[in-house]
C-alpha cells in the first residue's frame, strides 16, 4: 500500500470547489449523525437512513498506530473474539453491531471444522521486545535536512516495525513470534503535497529509499522491506494527510476503515459496492504524484481524454514502485436514501453461478450481491448471535427455521405450506444449498422495484428469498473475518484470504478445482485435520465474476507451519492460473506473486512497465521491490 | 531398479462363487453401484439432452448450417439421430440378463476367471474419487464382456464402452455361436439389448457424428456417471502383441483435465490374459490373408465345438489408477486453454499430442507389465526355436531355464499351483491340441492336416500352426525386447564397443517402432535398461567402453537372437521386396498380397523359413516404420 490520500478528495489541486462543498456538507451531515464512527456494514439503522457511511473519523489513526490498533493482529485493540469464561465465544468492544454479543455456536464449529480444541492454545508474546528490533541506521546528513524541514518523523523503534508489515499471515506469525529481518530506518509524517516534494528531494539527494504507506493492510507483502536493501529506508507514512473525512464514495473494500484512498490507487482496489459506484479506476478523476522525475499529473478534470494511453493507469496499480500520490479527485455520490439486505437459497452452488450470470447479463446488478458457497453458509450461521430475535423479522426467523430444519411438512398457514412445499420440491439439502447476500441501495421505490426483479431472476433458478437476515450477516462476515483470524492463531489455526477475477463459463470449475486443490495439498503436506477451504462469488461483471476464496487449516502437529501455508497458498494459485484465473482482481502483486507476472501480462508487457520505472525512479529510490 | 521384486496383488477366482451357487439369484442381486461423490442421479435422457444442447455440440451444428446452407433444425434433427443410435441407456434388466447369460456361459468356456481383488478395492475407491478412465489391453472380443461382468460382480458402475462397430459385430457373432446353447429367443433378446452396452464408433470424417460422440464421452465423464471405457490399442491384436496405441479417444477423454473442466482424471490399465484365446485360429486365418471362413461352414465358430473346448484361465489384472494430474504436472502449459472459448473445438498443441502420445505409450507399457505370463507361452517361445520336433524332457528344462529368465526380466507368470515343470508343460500342451501335440515323447507342431497334399497346401497348414503357435510366444516379446535387440545388436555388430552396439540397438528400436511397445524418445534409456537386464542374468560384462558376452551368457544371447530371428528375417525379406519387386508406386492394397505372395514362392523353393513374415500383421509395421523412418513416401493419389 502507498500513497496518501488528501483533504482534496472532491477538489482537485488543492483548490476549494463547488464539488468540495458538498463534501463539507455531506461530512458535516455525517459528523451529526450519532452513529457516524460506526461501521456502515454493521450498523444498518443508520445506514438504511443514512445510507454508506465513511472511512474513520477525523484523523481517526494516530501516528502511534499502536494507541488505537492492535499491534500483533487486526483492527481496533478494544475489538476482537473471545471465549468467555463459560467456553463461548463472544466479541468485545463497541465498535460493531456484534460488539458485547454471544456467539453460543462458534465454538462447536470451530471445533468441527478444524478439530481445534480450546485446550490447546498458543499465545503471542505479551508485547513487541524492542532489543530484538534491528537497529536504525540514519545518515546524520539527511536527519539535519529533515529537521530543517520541520516534517514530523521517528526512529522509535515500535514505530518502525508497525510499518514493516502488512497483513499477510506470515508477516502477522512474525509479529507474534519473531522478528523482521529489515524494517524502515525513520518513519516520516508529511501533511501535504510540499512536505512530500521535500522528502521525495531529500531522498534523492541523500540515496534513500522510501516506502509508501497508507493503512498498513496489504496482503500481498508489499510493504516488507527488501532484506537486501542497504540505503536507510524512510518509511512516508501519509495517514496524517487525510485532515477531512465523512464524504461517501461507495468505495468500499473489506477493509476500509483502516485502508487508505492513496492505498486504494496504488493498488488498484475494489470495492463491495462497485456495481453502483465503479471500482477505484472508475472513481478517480485526478491524480497527483510525486515522483523523482518530478510530479505527474493532467491538466483537468475531465470524464474521458484521448490522449494516448491513460497515464492514470501507470499510477493505479503501481504499488508504490513509482512515487507517491498526494492528490485524488474522486467522483463523489449523493448518499442513498434507502438501503435493504436481502438474501436467496438455492439448491445448489451451480444453480446459484447460473443466477448470478443472469443478473450479470441483465445488468441489475444490486449495489452487491454474493453466492457463499455451503461451508461459507455454514461458517455464517455459526456467527448468528445468541439474541436472533432483535436481528430478525418473525418471518426471517420461520424461513431460517426451514432452512436449517428442512424438508419437514408443516400445514399451519398456506403461505408455509406452500413454501415448504417448494423447498421439497427442490429438494433443499442443508448441506449442498447456498446462499447469495444483496444489498440494494437508492431511493426507496426504485430499491423494491429492482429488489422484484432480481428475486424474479432467482426464482427461474430455483432460488427462494431467505430473508434480510442472512443477507446482512454475510456482509457482517467480510468485516470481522479479519479479526477471526486472530483468534485462530490463538488456537493453532491459521488461514487467509485469496482472490481472482475469472470468465463466468470457468467459474464453478475453478471453484471447485481451487478448493479440491487445496484439501489435496493439505494431506500431501501433513496437515492432519482436513483444511476449510471455502468461497464465495464476490463481485459480478459482464464478462466474468471476482471469486473469493478463505482457506484454514489446523497445523497441531506441524513444525514449520507458515513454510507449508505458504506451499499450499502457491499451490492454490497455481490452480487458479491453470483454470483461467487472473494474478488477483484487487489485492495486487506486491512481492508475494510477483513470480507470475511475467506468465501473466507477457515478457513485453513486463518490460514496458519495466521501461515506465526506468524512466521516473532511475535511482529506485521508491525500492519497495513490489510488482516487477 | 528392481524388476523382479515388484510386487503384484493375489488373484481370485471369480467363477469359483458362480459354480456354487444360483446364477438366477446371482443376476437379481442386489445392485446398488458406488457412484462418483459429486453425482447427481440422471436420467439417460437428461444426458442426452445435454449433450445436445451443449455449446459444443450447438456451435457444429451452427456451423455446419452455415456451410451447407441448412436450417439447424434438421442438422439438429440429425445430431439427435445419432445420440438416438449411439445412446447408451443402461437398464437395470438388461445387465441383470447378461450377467444370467454370461454367467452360463464363461463358465462353460473357461476353467477360472482371475481377477487381483486388491486391485478391484483400489477401482472401487477411484470410482467414488474422480472420473474414470478404463484402459484394458485387446485379444479378444469377450475383453470388455469379461470387464463388464466384473464390475458388476463387484457392484460397480457399468462403463460406457466406446468401442468400434467391428466389436458390436464380433459380439453379435459372439451371442450368435451360443445360439445353439441358449436358444434363439433368448439371443434375440441379447441383441437387441446389446446396445445397452457400448456406444457404436464409425465416423469417417463426419464432423456431426464426432461432435456429438466426443460430447457425449465428456459428458459422461464429467458427470462421473459411469466410467468410460475403451480400447488403446484400437482394434484387437491378432498376434497377441500389444499394438502401437492410438490416440483419438485418449485425448477425448483427456481434455476435460485439460480445460480444467475436472479436478483430475484416474486412467486404469487393464491387462486381460487369456490363456487361450477364443479366436486363435481365426486370427491366424486373418494374419494370411484368408477371408474370414464363413462362420456357418467354417465350423470355426460353431458353438458345440467352442462350448465343448477348454479355454483355460483368464487372468484380469486391474493396475494401479494413474492420475492425470500427476502426469501433467509440470508438463502442459496452460496458457492455450486460458485464452480459447472452452467450446470451440480445439486442435491440440503440439505439445498436448506429444503428452497425449507419451501417456498412450505408458499405460500400454503397464498393461505389459501386468500381463499374466502362462507355462505354455514359455513352451511355445522354446517351441518355436525348435522346430519341426522336439524332444519332450528337453522342452521342459528349456521352459524352466526360460521361466527364470522371463522372472529376471519382470515378467508375471502364475505358475498353476505350483505344479512341476512337466505337469504344467503337459496340461500346456493338453489345452493346446490343436497347435501341438506329443508323438513319441517328441512335441510336434499339428500342422499335418493333408499330408499330400500340394506344397502350397502344406505351406499354408505350416503357416497357420506357426502363426497360432507364434500369438502364445508373442506374449513374451515385449518383456523382453529391450535385452534381446541388445543381444541381436551385439550378434550383428560383432563387436563389443558400446557405442557401435548402442547404435545398432538404436536403429532396431526405430526399424521395429511399430512392431514393439517403446516409450517415445528414450533409446538410451531403452538400451541401459537392455544392458541392465542381461548383466543381471550375468549375460553379459560391461565397462565403460564395451560390452562383452559371459561364458555362460552365449546360450542366453543366442537365445534372446533367435526368439526375435522371425522378425529380423521378416523384415529383410520384406525390405528385399520393395527394393526388387517394386518399381514405382503402389497402394496399400497392392503391398500386403505382393509381399504375401513374394514369400510365399521363397517358402515354397524352401529358400527361407522364415513363415511370420506371411503375418499380415508384420507387413503394415514394417511398412509403417519405413514411412516414419522417411525410407518410403506416403502420398495422397
Amino acid at each position: 500500500m502507498a500513497a496518501a490520500a488528501q483533504e482534496a478528495a472532491g477538489g482537485g489541486g488543492g483548490s476549494p470547489s463547488s464539488a468540495r462543498r458538498r463534501l463539507r456538507i455531506i461530512s458535516g451531515h455525517l459528523r451529526g449523525s450519532p452513529r457516524a464512527p460506526e461501521r456502515e456494514a454493521l450498523s444498518p439503522s443508520p445506514c438504511k437512513a443514512q445510507g454508506s457511511s465513511a472511512g474513520p473519523a477525523s484523523g481517526s489513526i494516530p501516528k502511534k498506530r499502536q494507541e488505537l490498533l492492535k499491534w500483533n493482529g487486526w483492527g481496533y485493540n478494544d475489538s476482537k473474539f473471545i471465549f468467555n469464561k463459560k467456553g463461548q465465544a463472544e466479541f468485545t468492544g463497541k465498535r460493531y453491531r456484534l460488539g458485547g454479543m454471544v456467539l453460543p455456536t462458534f465454538k462447536e464449529w470451530i471445533e468441527k471444522t478444524f478439530g481445534a480444541s480450546l485446550e490447546h492454545k498458543t499465545t503471542s508474546r505479551a508485547s513487541l521486545n524492542v532489543n530484538d528490533v534491528p537497529p536504525s541506521i540514519v545518515n546524520e546528513e539527511f536527519l539535519q535536512d529533515l529537521r530543517a524541514t520541520k516534517i514530523s518523523y521517528s526512529q522509535d523503534a515500535e514505530d518502525r516495525v508497525f510499518r514493516a508489515h502488512g497483513h499477510c499471515l506470515h508477516e502477522i506469525f512474525v509479529l507474534r513470534e519473531g522478528m523482521f529481518k529489515r524494517i524502515p530506518d525513520v518513519v516520516v509524517w508529511p501533511v501535504c503535497h510540499e512536505d512530500v516534494v521535500k522528502i521525495v528531494e531529500l531522498a534523492c539527494k541523500h540515496n534513500l529509499c522510501i516506502i509508501p504507506f497508507g493503512g498498513g493492510t496489504s496482503v500481498s507483502s508489499a510493504l516488507e522491506c527488501p532484506e537486501e536493501e542497504k540505503r536507510t529506508i524512510v518509511s512516508l507514512d501519509t495517514s496524517q494527510m487525510l485532515a477531512e473525512s465523512g464524504f461517501c464514495t461507495g468505495h468500499e473494500p473489506d477493509s476500509m476503515e483502516f485502508s487508505s484512498l492513496g492505498g486504494w490507487v496504488a493498488t488498484r482496489a475494489s470495492g463491495m459496492k462497485k456495481n453502483i459506484y465503479g471500482n477505484i479506476e472508475d472513481l478517480v478523476i485526478h491524480i497527483k504524484m510525486v515522483t523523482p522525475r518530478g510530479i505527474v499529473e493532467k491538466n483537468c478534470q475531465v470524464p474521458r481524454m484521448s490522449t494516448g494511453p491513460d497515464i492514470h493507469h501507470f499510477i493505479m496499480g503501481s504499488e508504490g514502485t513509482l512515487g507517491v500520490v498526494t492528490e485524488v479527485t474522486i467522483k463523489i455520490r449523493p448518499i442513498p436514501e434507502y438501503q435493504k439486505y436481502g438474501s436467496v437459497v438455492f439448491p445448489n452452488f451451480e444453480r446459484g453461478v447460473a443466477c448470478l450470470r443472469e443478473v450479470a447479463k441483465q445488468r441489475c446488478a444490486p449495489a452487491s450481491i454474493r453466492l457463499v458457497d455451503n461451508a461459507q453458509f455454514q461458517f455464517g450461521h455459526a456467527l448468528k448471535p445468541q439474541v436472533a430475535s432483535i436481528f430478525t423479522s418473525f418471518l426471517d426467523g420461520l424461513k431460517k427455521f426451514y432452512i436449517t430444519k428442512l424438508c419437514r411438512r408443516k400445514r399451519t398457514c398456506g403461505e408455509m405450506r406452500e413454501m415448504t412445499e417448494r423447498f421439497q420440491f427442490k429438494g433443499f439439502d442443508p448441506n449442498i444449498l447456498c446462499v447469495a447476500t444483496l444489498l440494494f441501495e437508492g431511493d426507496r421505490e426504485k430499491v423494491l422495484q429492482h429488489e422484484k426483479q432480481v428475486y424474479d431472476i432467482a426464482t427461474k433458478f430455483g432460488g427462494l428469498a431467505a430473508g434480510e437476515d442472512n443477507g446482512q450477516r454475510g456482509y457482517m462476515l467480510t468485516f470481522v473475518i479479519a479479526y477471526l483470524r486472530d483468534l485462530g492463531l490463538d488456537y493453532y489455526v491459521i488461514g487467509e484470504s485469496f482472490e481472482t477475477s475469472v470468465p463466468w463459463d470457468r467459474v464453478l470449475d475453478l471453484c471447485r478445482n481451487v478448493k479440491e486443490r487445496i484439501v489435496r495439498e493439505c494431506k500431501e503436506k501433513g496437515v492432519q485435520f482436513a483444511p476449510f477451504s471455502t468461497c464465495r462469488v464476490t463481485q459480478t461483471y459482464d464478462a466474468g465474476a471476482c471469486v473469493y476464496f478463505y482457506f484454514a487449516f489446523n497445523y497441531r502437529g506441524i513444525s514449520d507451519p507458515i513454510h507449508v501455508y505458504e506451499q499450499i497458498e502457491r499451490a492454490a494459485r497455481e490452480e487458479i492460473l491453470a483454470n483461467g484465473g487472473s494474478l488477483s482482481h484487487h489485492h495486487g502483486v506486491g512481492k508475494l506473486r510477483k513470480r507470475w507476472m511475467k506468465e501473466s501480462i507477457s515478457d513485453v508487457g513486463l518490460g514496458m512497465l519495466r521501461s515506465v520505472k526506468e524512466y521516473v525512479d532511475p535511482n529506485n529510490i521508491f525500492g519497495n521491490k513490489n510488482l516487477l | 531398479k528392481e524388476l523382479t521384486s515388484k510386487k503384484r496383488d493375489e488373484f481370485e477366482d471369480i467363477l469359483e462363487e458362480r459354480r456354487l451357487s444360483s446364477d438366477l439369484r446371482y443376476a437379481m442381486k442386489c445392485y446398488t453401484p458406488v457412484i462418483y461423490k459429486g453425482l447427481s442421479p440422471c436420467k439417460p435422457s437428461a444426458i442426452k439432452s445435454a449433450v445436445l444442447q451443449s455449446e459444443q455440440v450447438q456451435y457444429v451444428i451452427k456451423q455446419l448450417a452455415k456451410e451447407m446452407g441448412e436450417s439447424p433444425d434438421i442438422i439438429q434433427e440429425e445430431a439427435m439421430e445419432i445420440l438416438d443410435e449411439m445412446g447408451h441407456s443402461m437398464q437395470l434388466g438388461a445387465v441383470r440378463f447378461f450377467a444370467f447369460t454370461l454367467s452360463k456361459i464363461f463358465k462353460r468356456l473357461f476353467q477360472r476367471v482371475c481377477v487381483n481383488e486388491e486391485g478391484m478395492q483400489r477401482l472401487q475407491h477411484a470410482i467414488q474419487e474422480h472420473p474414470v478412465v478404463l484402459l484394458p489391453s485387446h485379444r479378444s472380443y469377450v475383453d470388455f464382456l469379461m470387464l463388464s461382468y466384473l464390475l458388476y460382480t463387484y457392484d460397480l458402475a457399468l462403463p460406457v464402452i466406446a468401442a468400434g462397430i467391428g466389436n458390436f459385430v464380433c459380439v453379435v457373432l459372439f451371442f450368435v455361436c451360443f445360439s445353439d446353447f441358449l436358444g434363439m429367443k433368448i439371443v434375440g433378446e441379447l441383441l437387441r439389448r446389446a446396445g445397452a452396452f457400448f456406444m457404436r464408433r464409425s465416423f469417417g470424417g463426419n464432423r456431426l457424428y464426432w461432435a456429438v460422440f466426443a460430447e457425449y464421452v465428456k459428458t459422461m465423464l464429467k458427470s462421473g456417471y459411469a466410467p468410460i471405457e475403451f480400447f488403446l490399442e484400437g482394434t484387437r491384436s491378432r498376434t497377441a502383441k500389444t499394438l502401437t496405441p492410438k490416440f483419438g479417444l485418449l485425448s477425448i477423454v483427456m481434455e476435460p483435465f485439460f480445460k480444467r473442466e475436472v479436478f483430475d482424471t484416474y486412467l486404469v490399465p487393464i491387462s486381460i490374459s487369456y490363456e487361450r484365446i477364443l479366436e486363435e485360429s481365426l486370427y491366424a486365418y486373418e494374419l494370411l490373408g484368408v477371408p474370414k471362413p464363413k462362420e456357418s461352414t467354417s465350423g470355426l465358430l460353431k458353438a458345440r465345438r467352442i462350448l465343448s473346448d477348454n479355454f483355460g484361465t483368464v487372468h484380469i489384472y486391474i493396475g494401479q489408477p494413474v492420475s492425470l494430474r500427476t502426469l501433467a504436472s509440470g508438463r502442459i502449459n496452460r496458457c492455450p486453454y486460458n485464452l480459447v472459448p472452452r467450446h470451440l473445438p480445439h486442435k491440440p498443441s503440439e505439445d498436448i499430442q506429444e503428452f497425449v502420445s507419451d501417456v498412450a505409450y505408458k499405460m500400454e507399457l503397464l498393461q505389459i507389465e501386468n500381463m499374466v505370463l502362462s507355462p505354455w507361452v514359455l513352451a511355445a517361445a522354446v517351441l518355436l526355436q525348435n522346430l519341426p520336433a522336439m524332444d519332450f524332457e528337453l522342452l521342459i528344462e528349456k521352459t524352466l531355464w526360460l521361466k527364470g529368465l522371463t522372472q529376471t526380466f519382470g515378467g508375471f507368470i502364475e505358475w498353476p499351483d505350483n505344479l512341476c515343470a512337466k505337469k504344467a508343460v503337459a496340461s500346456g500342451l493338453t489345452l493346446h491340441s490343436n497347435i501341438a501335440r506329443l508323438v513319441d515323447g517328441h512335441v510336434v507342431l499339428n500342422d499335418k492336416g493333408v499330408e499330400d497334399g500340394a506344397v502350397e497346401e502344406i505351406v499354408f497348414k505350416r503357416a497357420l500352426a506357426i502363426l497360432m503357435c507364434a500369438t502364445y510366444r508373442n506374449q513374451l516379446l515385449n518383456v523382453f525386447v529391450r535385452p534381446s535387440l541388445v543381444a541381436v545388436a551385439l550378434q550383428m555388430t560383432r563387436s563389443f564397443r558400446k557405442e557401435e552396439v548402442y547404435s545398432c540397438f538404436s536403429f532396431l528400436r526405430d526399424v521395429f517402432s511399430d512392431e514393439f511397445i517403446f516409450f517415445p524418445g528414450i533409446s538410451l534409456k531403452d538400451f541401459e535398461e537392455g544392458c541392465f537386464l542381461l548383466t543381471k542374468c550375468d549375460a553379459i560384462q560391461t565397462s565403460q567402453q564395451e560390452i562383452y558376452p559371459t561364458d555362460k551368457g552365449s546360450v542366453i544371447v543366442s537365445f534372446l537372437s533367435a526368439m526375435f530371428r522371425p522378425f529380423v528375417e521378416g523384415y529383410q525379406l520384406i525390405f528385399r521386396y520393395l527394393s526388387k519387386e517394386t518399381k514405382e508406386a503402389f497402394t496399400e492394397k497392392q503391398f500386403i498380397p505382393g509381399v504375401r505372395n513374394f514369400v510365399f514362392q521363397l517358402l515354397e523353393k524352401g529358400n527361407t523359413q522364415c513363415y511370420e513374415a506371411l503375418s499380415s500383421d508384420m507387413q503394415k509395421n514394417a511398412l509403417a516404420a519405413l514411412v516414419q523412418l522417411g525410407a518410403v513416401k506416403k502420398k495422397k493419389m
